[in-house]
């Protein structure tokens, strides 16, 4: 029971963080490798204003959403956009978007590093608290909420909004809602930004109960794609069940097994799905 | 075979044979940076076998380069087997393994690759660690042989010579053939009636040979083997970057971004240690940005335009 609340709080992070690349990936086409690093930056801003200024996390996610919105924006405006108005075909312009986003991430890591090259350890809300008769850390819990939050905002907005339903469109087909007259550079940019503030947030929450350093942004990295390509590209809700699965399976081997092999674990779930469902969970087969 | 061909084939021979003269000038310090050259230069070269072709960006070179690295430790500190017999095996624990990876990932392409070629290394390193912290006890491994560095600078050099023969080959064969279509289109690839998946586990499986090899081979220099170090995801990094650097369009490529980059990371490792993540990332958007054929390929771009001009 321990296993599987612990399990499931974790997952709600995860699936918040697989949201952010999720639109970068699905609407602007660019699977941002740097992904890990904002998650990192998001991380690396609520330590140092928390042991600065003793201010909460919580409201660090205020300042840093706009400000890794503003970013990511720029990121994509300057720095991607040639690269799609350079490349000649998909492939290529995979090519290129991988090597420039680990390059950005590389780049990210040594920056922060030069910031600060020790863990980012803070303490934040670390309680208990009791669910059915068992102790939790209340920071787990706060943060879980929060996502869920920032998570059924982020659906209104997509599912209710005018621009919500062009960023759809986009996702669905880049050319014909260009056709339509959906502005797509733009709307691809916003889609980068947006997706670049939410997994910044959601670094925010996860350095609340997980102590990070400069150097692990990868490590997730691997993990949203992990969750995204579990719960098919694209897809909302798939990308929630896989992100609540990943949150099981890893708590379930750190605790019965060995901390040591969560990423292991979460590899090998990565190797099942692509070898015997590469569409997703949900997903149907390519005809 | 014409003529062309064998002129090649003596100047490869010749260099090589003037590569091979280095442990006779170089003193301590050059030696070794000699030899950091050497093994990227295996590295980079076998890998640009396989991915210049493709674009596939395979990140599994430091999944092979430590299995052999590894087995080379294992089975000379806990089992007391004689070097060389944990040479042969562990390069074939690697060419397994590549085949094996090669078979069950090469239908994917693109991100799914590279993610699963990045996580293979990650997650051999923590199952080896956890295997050893629970099970075997010790962390390090000791790799005890009177191998100086220009022995096995010399066994590098031979390498070498065998993945440009091989690299040779493959440019005349059918393989190298069938493997510039699959790079230009696949589906067409497809069409004609090559066999994509089995040209591609070929080459992936020979890139993961040598780098197994250059693992077990590169072994004696650190003595002290330890799974954090062999299985550095930073080694894969840095072999694609010094391949793309250079060039994969043409074998002696990568060798052109080898040598500037290695004295770079020498130079940037003793004097700004902080900064070599920084100088990795900054080398990986120089590339796409301003190099996207590697310095040869830009370089080639500017004769064909003075060509044009003079015309």
């Amino acid at each position: 029971m321990d296993i599987i609340i612990t399990g499931l709080l974790l997952g709600g992070t995860y699936a918040l963080i697989a949201f952010g690349l999720n639109l970068q990936y699905g609407v602007a086409r660019i699977m941002n490798l740097a992904n890990g690093e904002m998650i990192v930056l998001g991380a690396l801003a609520a330590f140092w204003i928390f042991v600065a200024d003793a201010i909460s996390p919580i409201l660090t996610m205020l300042i840093v959403a706009p400000l890794s919105f503003f970013g990511n924006w720029l990121i994509y405006r300057f720095l991607l956009r040639p690269l799609v108005r350079r490349a000649k075909n998909q492939g290529q312009l995979e090519v290129d978007s991988i090597l420039a986003t680990f390059g950005m991430a590389f780049a990210l890591v040594g920056i922060m590093v030069s910031i600060h090259g020790e863990y980012y350890t803070y303490s934040y809300l670390a309680e208990p608290f009791e669910i059915l008769g068992e102790t939790f850390a209340l920071n787990r819990i706060v943060a879980f909420c929060f996502a869920v939050l920032i998570g059924a905002a982020l659906w209104l907005w997509l599912y209710f909004t005018r621009t919500g339903m062009a960023v759809r469109a986009v996702s669905v087909s880049t050319e014909a809602s260009g056709l339509v007259g959906i502005n797509v550079p733009q709307l691809s940019a916003i889609a980068f930004g947006l997706g670049g503030a939410v997994t910044t947030m959601g670094g925010t929450l996860i350095s609340t109960f997980i102590t990070l350093d400069a150097s692990v942004g990868v490590v997730f990295t691997m993990k949203a794609l992990i969750i995204i390509i579990m719960g098919g590209v694209g897809d909302i809700r798939g990308a929630i069940v896989a992100a609540l699965i990943l949150g099981l399976v890893e708590t379930a081997v750190a605790r019965l097994i060995d901390p040591g092999l969560t990423l292991a674990a979460a590899y090998a779930i990565f190797v099942l799905i692509l070898l015997f469902r590469p569409q997703g969970l949900f997903g149907r087969k390519p005809s | 075979m014409t003529s062309g061909d064998v002129k090649q084939l003596v100047w490869g021979a010749i260099l090589l044979a003037l590569a091979a003269c280095v442990p006779l000038v170089a003193n301590g310090y050059w030696m070794s940076i000699a030899l950091t050259i050497a093994m990227f230069t295996v590295l980079s070269t076998s890998w640009a076998l396989f991915s210049g072709p493709t674009h596939y960006i395979s990140l599994a070179t430091a999944a092979f380069f430590g299995v052999g690295g590894f087995l080379v430790g294992t089975g000379m500190s806990d089992y007391n087997t004689d070097y060389w017999t944990m040479v042969v095996i562990a390069s074939l624990a690697g060419t397994v393994l590549a085949f094996l990876v090669g078979l069950a990932t090469l239908r994917l392409s693109g991100v799914y690759f590279v993610i699963f070629t990045l996580g293979l290394a990650e997650m051999i390193r923590t199952l080896v660690s956890w295997i050893q912290n629970n099970f075997t006890g010790s962390r390090g491994l000791y790799v005890l042989t009177d191998l100086g560095e220009a022995d096995i600078y010399i066994h590098l050099v031979l390498v070498a010579a065998l993945v440009y023969l091989a690299g040779w080959w493959i440019a005349r064969s059918r393989l190298g053939f069938a493997m510039r279509i699959i790079g230009n289109d696949e589906m067409v690839a497809r069409h004609v009636g090559i066999n994509t998946a089995f040209s591609k586990v070929i080459l992936f499986t020979f890139s993961g040979f040598v780098a197994s090899l250059v693992g077990a081979l590169i072994a004696p220099r650190y003595t002290y083997i330890e799974p954090n170090g062999v299985f550095s995801p930073e080694l894969s990094f840095i072999v694609v970057i010094m391949a793309l650097l250079g060039g994969t369009g043409r074998l002696w490529g990568p060798i052109v971004g080898v040598i500037p980059f290695a004295l770079l990371q020498e130079y940037i490792n003793a004097n700004y240690s902080n900064y070599s993540t920084l100088v990795l990332g900054i080398a990986f958007l120089v590339i796409v940005y301003f190099l996207p054929h590697g310095v040869l390929g830009r370089l080639e771009e500017t004769w064909a335009k003075r060509r044009r001009s003079t015309w």
